[in-house]
């Protein structure tokens, strides 16, 4: 024990089993908020209003509540496991302690893919908001977008690369005036802060349901957009000062600012736009947040909403960054893939080869594939990551009950919060498959086939001694 | 050529930069450190460290 001196300002890092090297852990709650919430806000700017397209407005508003509840539910459970499992790789780790390698392996690949999508995904849309921008400010011609899709992942993987205390402290300030953003714009449209223009009553009239229960139930699929992601706070788990108060404490905070954020969302946007607008996505509200500042009459809120817009979706590509180099450094480093990949930066201590790996993926989709099917891909691996959370909190209580090893959090009413998150997930999955049914199959099918190659060739080069690192008791039952 | 012309230009002179900076830095590293340092880092220091002091 004498040789390990955590404090050391010349050996900083070294530590028990030989690491020489390691994550720094620099972070506090605020960088855990910063980035669950950071991922997750640019889904209020854009994406939750498919769901009026599906069912309506009340429809929306409906499906944001109880993906609300799901969120919750997951957050709860994050919080617990995490606050115990407090290491990179966050649901990755958990399925390999609780559960098993193969489980692992796809939570894993679930991550890193949801993720590294879900950054091509903005990418891709911080390109379009410079075109349109461009358009305002009457730039002759079609601009072209590639520049900026590319100046937008490299800048971002760059920051990342240099260390994660100024990447997440990035993410804090622009994720901070991004939410503050929409506060301000519902206190100025409302009627709170001089006239307001909300028209709800004569806006919903006779469109109440316009799809009935079905529509709903539809509109479920992009209810999850309102909160997809906040599990990413999971990610910090090395990073953190304090695992057992910082983990907890930023995502719980970050549910509830997401809880805030999207009900405001919903209240401004449909108390403003027409459905039938701002239910397409495509050739009617891109931006519902920017669009309901232009139709305000303010200047001030359109520039405000304009760079809340911008900065929501450079945080949540910054965030992706982080999650999904986490992930893959956490499976390299168990030789769930190569080992290669378990490197970490001497001097700014961050998993470097993974970011750097990751960066011509992520240009590929944001190149070459088309938005919506990034963004199903995305939604569609959190959804099985989502799936596999009540299976992995039920278990984790059952073979470590809550007298067995300290916890930094114990989520109330288990298994409730469990059964729940299951049986929404279960719903979710139904409405996936009503609008997207073919790349469901597929995509499991993928999962079914990468499951077969890990299970008969790559296992063998896993390091299973070194798997369980936990001072845990013997799990009860073994 | 107006200003967006040369943003454009910008932002690819740019993004370049900032993948040749990662690529040397990444170089660099790898030929200064051996493999054995690099990926040296364990899961679960913390856990381990409370176990140590307990003993």
């Amino acid at each position: 024990m004498a040789d390990i001196d955590i404090t050391s300002q010349t050996i900083d890092g070294m530590g028990p089993h030989g690491t020489k090297v390691g994550l720094l852990r620099v972070l506090g709650p605020a960088h855990v908020w910063a980035l669950g919430v950071g991922i997750v806000l640019v889904g209020e700017y854009m994406g939750w209003n498919f769901a009026v397209g599906k069912g309506g407005a009340y429809a929306a508003l409906i499906a944001c509540w109880f993906a609300g509840i799901l969120y919750s539910c997951v957050a709860m459970i994050d919080s617990e496991v995490t606050s115990t499992v407090a290491s990179a790789g966050g649901q990755y780790t958990q399925a390999k302690h609780i559960i098993g390698p193969l489980m692992a392996f796809n939570v894993g690949l679930y991550l890193v893919f949801a993720y590294t999508m879900l950054e091509a995904a903005n990418a891709i849309t911080a390109g379009y908001l410079f075109f349109v921008v461009a358009q305002m400010t009457g730039h002759a011609g079609d601009l072209d977008q590639r520049p900026f899709i590319i100046l937008v992942i490299m800048f971002l993987a760059w920051l990342n690369y240099r260390g994660v205390l100024a990447t997440l402290t990035f993410n804090l300030v622009i994720t901070a005036i991004a939410f503050c953003a929409i506060l301000i714009l519902f206190l100025s449209t409302s009627g709170i802060l001089g006239g307001g223009i909300m028209e709800h009553t004569a806006l919903f009239e006779g469109h109440e349901l316009p799809y009935g229960w079905i529509g709903v139930l539809a509109a479920m699929h992009f209810g999850l957009w309102y909160y997809l992601g906040i599990e990413g706070t999971t990610q910090a788990a090395e990073e953190v000062r304090s695992p057992a108060r910082a983990l907890p404490f930023g995502t719980l905070a970050g549910i509830m600012t997401l809880l805030i954020a999207a009900t405001l969302t919903w209240y401004v946007c449909s108390g403003v736009l027409p459905w039938e607008y701002l239910g397409d996505g495509v050739n009617g509200s891109v931006a519902p947040l920017f669009d309901t500042a232009r139709l305000s009459g303010s200047n001030g809120l359109v520039w405000l909403l304009g760079f809340g817009t911008l900065f929501a979706t450079l945080a949540s590509a910054n965030g992706c960054i982080n999650d999904a180099s986490r992930a893959w450094f956490a499976m390299g480093r168990d030789k769930y893939l190569p080992g290669w990949f378990g490197a970490v930066h001497p001097q700014y201590r961050t998993p470097y080869r993974a970011i750097v790996f990751l960066v011509p993926i992520a240009l590929i989709f944001a190149l070459g594939a088309p938005l919506d099917q990034v963004i199903t891909f995305s939604i569609l691996s959190g959804l099985l990551g989502y799936t596999f959370m009540p299976l992995n909190i039920i278990l984790f209580r059952r073979k470590w009950p809550l007298e067995t090893i300290k916890r930094g959090y114990e989520h109330p009413f288990h298994p409730i919060p469990a059964i729940t998150l299951l049986t929404l997930c279960g719903v979710t999955f139904f409405a996936v498959f009503l609008g997207y049914g073919t790349q469901l199959v597929a995509m499991i099918g993928f999962y079914i086939v990468v499951s077969l190659w890990f299970h008969f060739w790559r296992y063998r080069f896993v390091n299973r001694g070194a798997q369980f690192t936990m001072p845990w008791p013997k799990p009860q039952g073994y | 050529m107006d200003l967006w012309n040369y943003l454009e230009y910008a932002a690819w002179g740019i993004s370049a930069l900032l993948g040749l900076h990662m690529l040397v830095d990444w170089l660099k590293t790898d030929s200064s450190y051996s493999e054995d340092v690099l990926t040296s880092s364990r899961e679960g220091e913390l856990e381990a460290m409370a176990e140590e002091h307990r003993r």
